[in-house]
C-alpha cells in the first residue's frame, strides 16, 4: 500500500502520535496462535443442541404437525412449535418504528420459502437432535410459488407474504422509494443520445469462516447469558426481548471476536429461539448453523435488477438519468426495505446530473430472505452504474476515464437527494488511477480539483 | 480462438453509516489507579481490528501510548449502547464516541495534574509518552501514573468520560426523496486488467490497481489488510459467487465450499493499493468508513475489462464462462 500524501495536504495535519501509525494489532498473536476465544469455544455441562425442522417447500400451507415420534427419540428433551414463542410474528427494524411485523420465528400455518424454520428440536447431542428432527411429520398443502420479481409484481401473482398484502414493500411514498430532481423527460428530450440498459445480479453468500450461532446459559439469578457472534449486541438483545416478551434486564449478551460478518450476522435469528429453549428446559442451549444452513438458510445479499436510462450529450455531459431498481427481498423484509431505500439515496452515483428520476422497489418472492451485506443497497447499483458509464463513453466515442471526469461531482454540487456535495475526492482518485495504471487523460482533467469552483 | 487481453475502469463513492434512528453509538473511558485507560463499548469486533483502532483513537486523544489503553467491548452488562458493526460505521461512529469520552477524561486528568503542579490546567499539555508538561516549561512535569494515583487515593477524582455519536434521523421526503442518507463519503477508482480465453470463456484477472480515498488511514497496516481483502472480494463477486447460479430458478445452490465458487489463492490478481486522505469534517481524525466500498469498484472494472477484451457485454453477475461463451456465440456471424 502506498499513501499519497501530496493530495489534500492543505486539509490535513500529519502531526499525530498514535493515529496514522502502523501499530501491530493487539489481537493478532491470539488469532495466529489459536488462542483467541470465539463464542463456540464455550462448553457447558448439560448443554443441549438445537436443530430446526425446515420447510421442504417454497410455499405451502401447514395442515398439521406431528411431533409424537420425534418426542420418543432417545436424547430428545423438548420440541418447540409456533405456539411456544410468546411474540412469534416480528420484524427486526420495529425497534426504529419500521414495520409491519411480517416474519415468524417458527412457521405458523404457512411456510413462504424452502428452508423456513418450522419446528425446533432440543436434544442431548447434535446427532439426536438431527435424527429426531427427521421424525417430525409436517403435512403440507403445496401452494403456487413465485420466484421472479417481474412475475411477483404482476396482478394475480401468488401473494408471498400476507402481512404486506402485495408483493412489494409499501413505503410512505407508495410502492417505491422515489427521488425526483430536475425534469428528467426534458433532459431526455434535449439529449443527443439515449441509452437504456438492464443489469441483473444473483444472491451472494457472506461466506464467513465462522457460521452464525449462539450458546445460551441460564444463570442462577433468573437471567440468561447469550454468547453470540451477532454484529449488533443491543439490537439483538432488544429484539429478543420483544420476541420472548422478556424484560431486557433478564438478558445478558456477550460477544467477542467474530469470525467474519460482512453483514450476515445482523439479522436476529438464532438467539431468541435458543434463549427460549434455555428458558423452557432450564439448561444451556447451543444453536449453531451448519455450513449448509449458512449458505442456503441465512440471508444472502439480495439479487437485484437495475434499469438505467441515460440522456447524454456528444460532449460527454450526462443530462438526464432515470434508474429503476428492484431488490429481491425473498419472503420477508429483514433489512431489505432499508437496502432499497439506501439505493435510492445512492443513485445516480458520484456524478452531477441535472435531471434525475429514481424508483427503488423492495420485492417479495418465495426465496430465502435476503438482508444486509457489505455494500448493502449499493454494490450491485455501482456495478450497473459503472458498466453503464463505460457504454455511454463508447457510445459517444470518448475515453471512459475522461468521460467520468466530465461528469464527476465536486464540492458544492447538489445531489439528486438534495444534499450539497462535501469532501469530494472522486477526481483525485481518478487522477491517481490514471498515473498508476498508465492510462493517460487530457491535461485539463489532470488539472481539475474536487474543490468548489472558484474556491 | 485466442487469449484476449482487456482493461476496464470504474469510479465510485460510498456513504459512511446509515440513515436509521440517528445511528447512535456510545463509549465510556476511565483510568485505572496507575494511569492505564479502559474504553468500554458494546460494539463488535468482526475481525477487522476495531479494538485496536479504538485503542489508538483513545490513546491519541488522552495523550498516552496505545499500549496503555485496553478496550472492553461486546458485553451488554458493561458496555453502553452501540447500534452495531455494519454500514461502514464502526470506526466512524464508535471513534467519535471514544474521542468525546476521552476528551472528558483527559480534562479531569489535566485538572488533577494542575492541582499537583499548582498551575492552571489550561497551561498543561501531554507529551504522548505518558507525561504531562507545563507548556513552555517542560522541566515542570508529572507522569500520568502519578496523576492517576493522586486522583484515586488523594484528590477523590474519577478520571473518566462519556461519549456519544448521534445524528438527527432523516425521513426521506415522500415526493422528492430529499434526505440525508449518511454522513461523509469515501471514494475509489479501480483499473482492472484481464485475459479472456474466447474458447473456454474463462477470465483471468491479471492486475487490479485501486486508488481509495478514505479520509484518514488511522492505522495504515490495518487499512491495507481491509482494502486488499475487499479488492479480492470484489473480484470474487464479479466472476464467481452466487448461492443461486440459475437465479431466479432456486435449484443447484451450493451448500459448502466445494460447490460455492470462490477464487483460490492462484486466482487472485496482482493487487495494488494507493490511499489518498481528504479528512472528513465529521470523522474521527478525519476518517471515513472504508470497510464496504473497497469491495465495489472491482466488479464493474472487471466487467468493463471483459468487454474490452472480447467485445461482449455481460450485464448479469457473476460473469461466468458460460455467460461469456453464450454472448460470444450470439455475437458471432452465422
Amino acid at each position: 500500500m502506498e499513501l499519497r500524501k501530496n493530495y489534500f495536504a492543505d486539509q490535513r495535519k500529519d502531526d499525530l502520535h498514535e493515529i496514522g501509525q502502523p501499530r501491530p494489532r493487539s489481537d493478532s498473536p491470539g488469532h495466529v496462535t489459536g488462542k483467541t476465544a470465539y463464542f463456540a469455544d464455550r462448553n457447558f455441562p448439560g448443554m443441549l443442541h438445537l436443530k430446526m425442522v425446515r420447510s421442504p417447500h417454497h410455499h405451502a400451507r401447514i395442515r398439521s404437525i406431528d411431533t409424537s415420534e420425534a418426542e420418543k427419540h432417545p436424547g430428545v428433551v423438548n420440541i418447540l412449535t409456533a405456539k411456544d414463542v410468546p411474540h412469534n410474528v416480528y420484524t427486526i427494524l420495529i425497534l426504529i418504528q419500521i414495520g409491519p411485523e411480517d416474519e415468524t420465528v417458527l412457521a405458523d400455518g404457512k411456510v413462504r420459502w424452502k428452508g423456513e424454520a418450522v419446528v425446533a428440536v432440543l436434544a442431548e447431542t447434535e446427532r439426536a437432535a438431527q435424527e429426531a428432527a427427521a421424525k417430525v411429520k409436517v403435512d403440507y398443502e403445496v401452494l403456487p410459488a413465485v420466484f421472479d420479481m417481474e412475475e411477483a409484481l404482476k396482478p394475480g401473482a401468488p401473494i408471498v407474504n400476507e402481512y404486506h398484502g402485495q408483493n412489494h414493500y409499501l413505503y410512505d411514498s407508495g410502492e417505491c422509494r422515489k427521488v425526483r430532481f430536475g425534469d428528467v423527460e426534458a433532459g431526455f428530450a434535449g439529449a443527443d443520445h439515449i441509452l437504456e440498459q438492464t443489469y441483473q445480479s444473483s444472491p451472494i453468500e457472506h461466506a464467513p469462516t465462522e457460521t452464525t450461532g449462539c450458546i445460551v446459559a441460564p444463570e442462577g439469578n433468573d437471567r440468561f447469558t447469550c454468547y453470540t457472534n451477532t454484529q449488533a449486541m443491543f439490537f439483538t438483545l432488544d429484539n429478543a426481548s420483544i420476541i420472548l416478551q422478556m424484560p431486557g434486564n433478564k438478558l445478558h449478551f456477550v460477544g467477542g471476536t467474530v469470525g467474519g460478518g460482512f453483514g450476515g450476522k445482523v439479522d436476529v435469528i438464532v438467539e431468541p429461539i435458543a434463549i427460549l429453549g434455555a428458558k423452557l428446559t432450564g439448561r444451556p442451549v447451543s444453536f449453531i448453523y451448519s455450513r449448509e444452513e449458512e449458505m442456503q438458510i441465512s440471508s444472502p445479499r439480495a439479487a437485484e435488477k437495475v434499469v438505467i436510462k441515460d440522456g447524454v450529450m456528444k460532449d460527454g455531459r450526462i443530462v438526464a438519468r432515470k434508474v429503476t431498481g428492484y431488490t429481491d427481498a425473498g419472503a420477508y423484509s429483514r433489512h431489505s426495505p432499508y437496502g432499497a431505500q439506501k439505493g435510492a439515496g445512492h443513485y445516480p452515483g458520484p456524478y452531477t446530473i441535472p435531471n434525475v428520476w429514481i424508483d427503488t422497489y423492495c420485492v417479495y418472492t418465495n426465496r430465502t430472505p435476503s438482508s444486509a451485506m457489505r455494500g448493502f443497497g449499493v454494490t450491485i447499483g455501482d456495478f450497473a452504474l459503472e458498466v453503464q458509464m463505460d457504454k455511454l463513453a463508447r457510445l459517444i466515442g470518448m475515453d471512459p476515464l475522461e468521460f467520468r471526469f466530465v461528469n464527476a461531482y465536486r464540492d458544492g454540487d447538489m445531489k439528486a437527494h438534495r444534499q450539497p456535495t462535501e469532501g469530494a475526492a472522486l477526481i483525485e482518485c481518478m487522477q491517481e488511477a490514471s498515473r498508476a495504471a498508465n492510462w493517460p487523460v487530457a491535461e485539463k482533467y489532470m488539472a481539475m480539483s474536487s474543490y468548489a469552483k472558484g474556491a | 480462438m485466442a487469449i484476449r487481453r482487456g482493461r476496464g475502469v470504474a469510479a465510485i463513492n460510498y456513504p459512511t453509516g446509515m440513515n436509521l434512528g440517528g445511528d447512535p453509538t456510545q463509549a465510556l473511558v476511565h483510568s485505572t489507579p496507575t494511569g492505564n485507560f479502559m474504553v468500554t463499548l458494546s460494539s463488535v469486533d468482526l475481525g477487522q481490528g476495531m479494538k485496536q483502532i479504538m485503542a489508538q483513537i483513545c490513546a491519541e486523544t488522552i495523550g498516552v501510548p496505545t499500549d496503555r489503553v485496553v478496550v472492553d467491548t461486546a458485553d451488554t452488562d458493561t458496555g453502553p449502547h452501540c447500534m452495531g458493526t455494519f454500514a461502514s460505521r464502526g470506526t466512524h461512529r464508535a471513534g467519535n464516541a471514544v474521542i468525546q469520552a476521552a476528551k472528558e477524561a483527559r480534562q479531569v486528568m489535566l485538572e488533577v495534574a494542575a492541582e499537583e503542579l499548582e498551575v492552571n490546567a489550561s497551561d498543561l499539555e501531554t507529551d504522548g509518552q505518558g507525561n504531562i508538561l507545563v507548556k513552555g516549561a517542560p522541566q515542570k512535569s508529572i507522569s500520568i501514573f502519578d496523576v492517576a494515583l493522586s486522583a484515586h487515593f488523594k484528590r477523590g477524582r474519577s478520571i473518566s468520560g462519556r461519549g456519544m455519536f448521534l445524528i438527527p434521523r432523516s425521513y426521506p421526503e415522500k415526493e422528492t426523496g430529499a434526505m440525508k442518507p449518511s454522513t461523509c463519503y469515501a471514494h475509489a477508482c479501480t483499473v482492472a486488467e484481464v485475459e479472456v480465453d474466447d474458447e473456454t470463456g474463462e477470465v483471468t484477472v491479471l492486475t487490479v490497481k485501486n486508488v481509495f480515498e478514505i479520509g484518514r488511514a488511522l492505522n495504515p497496516k490495518m487499512v491495507e489488510q481491509q482494502l486488499v481483502g475487499g479488492s479480492w472480494m470484489g473480484i470474487s463477486h464479479a466472476l464467481y459467487e452466487t448461492t443461486e447460479p440459475y437465479y431466479p430458478n432456486r435449484d443447484h445452490g451450493g451448500t459448502d465450499f466445494n460447490q460455492y465458487l470462490m477464487p483460490g489463492p492462484g486466482d487472485l490478481a496482482e493487487t495494488q493499493i494507493i490511499v489518498l486522505e481528504r479528512p472528513s469534517a465529521d470523522g474521527p481524525f478525519g476518517a471515513k468508513g472504508p470497510g464496504e466500498m473497497c469491495a465495489n469498484p472491482q466488479i464493474p472494472a472487471v466487467a468493463n475489462a471483459v468487454f474490452d477484451a472480447v467485445g461482449v457485454r455481460i450485464d448479469t453477475l457473476p460473469i461466468t464462462p458460460e455467460r461469456i461463451l453464450r454472448a460470444l456465440k450470439a455475437q458471432a456471424p452465422n
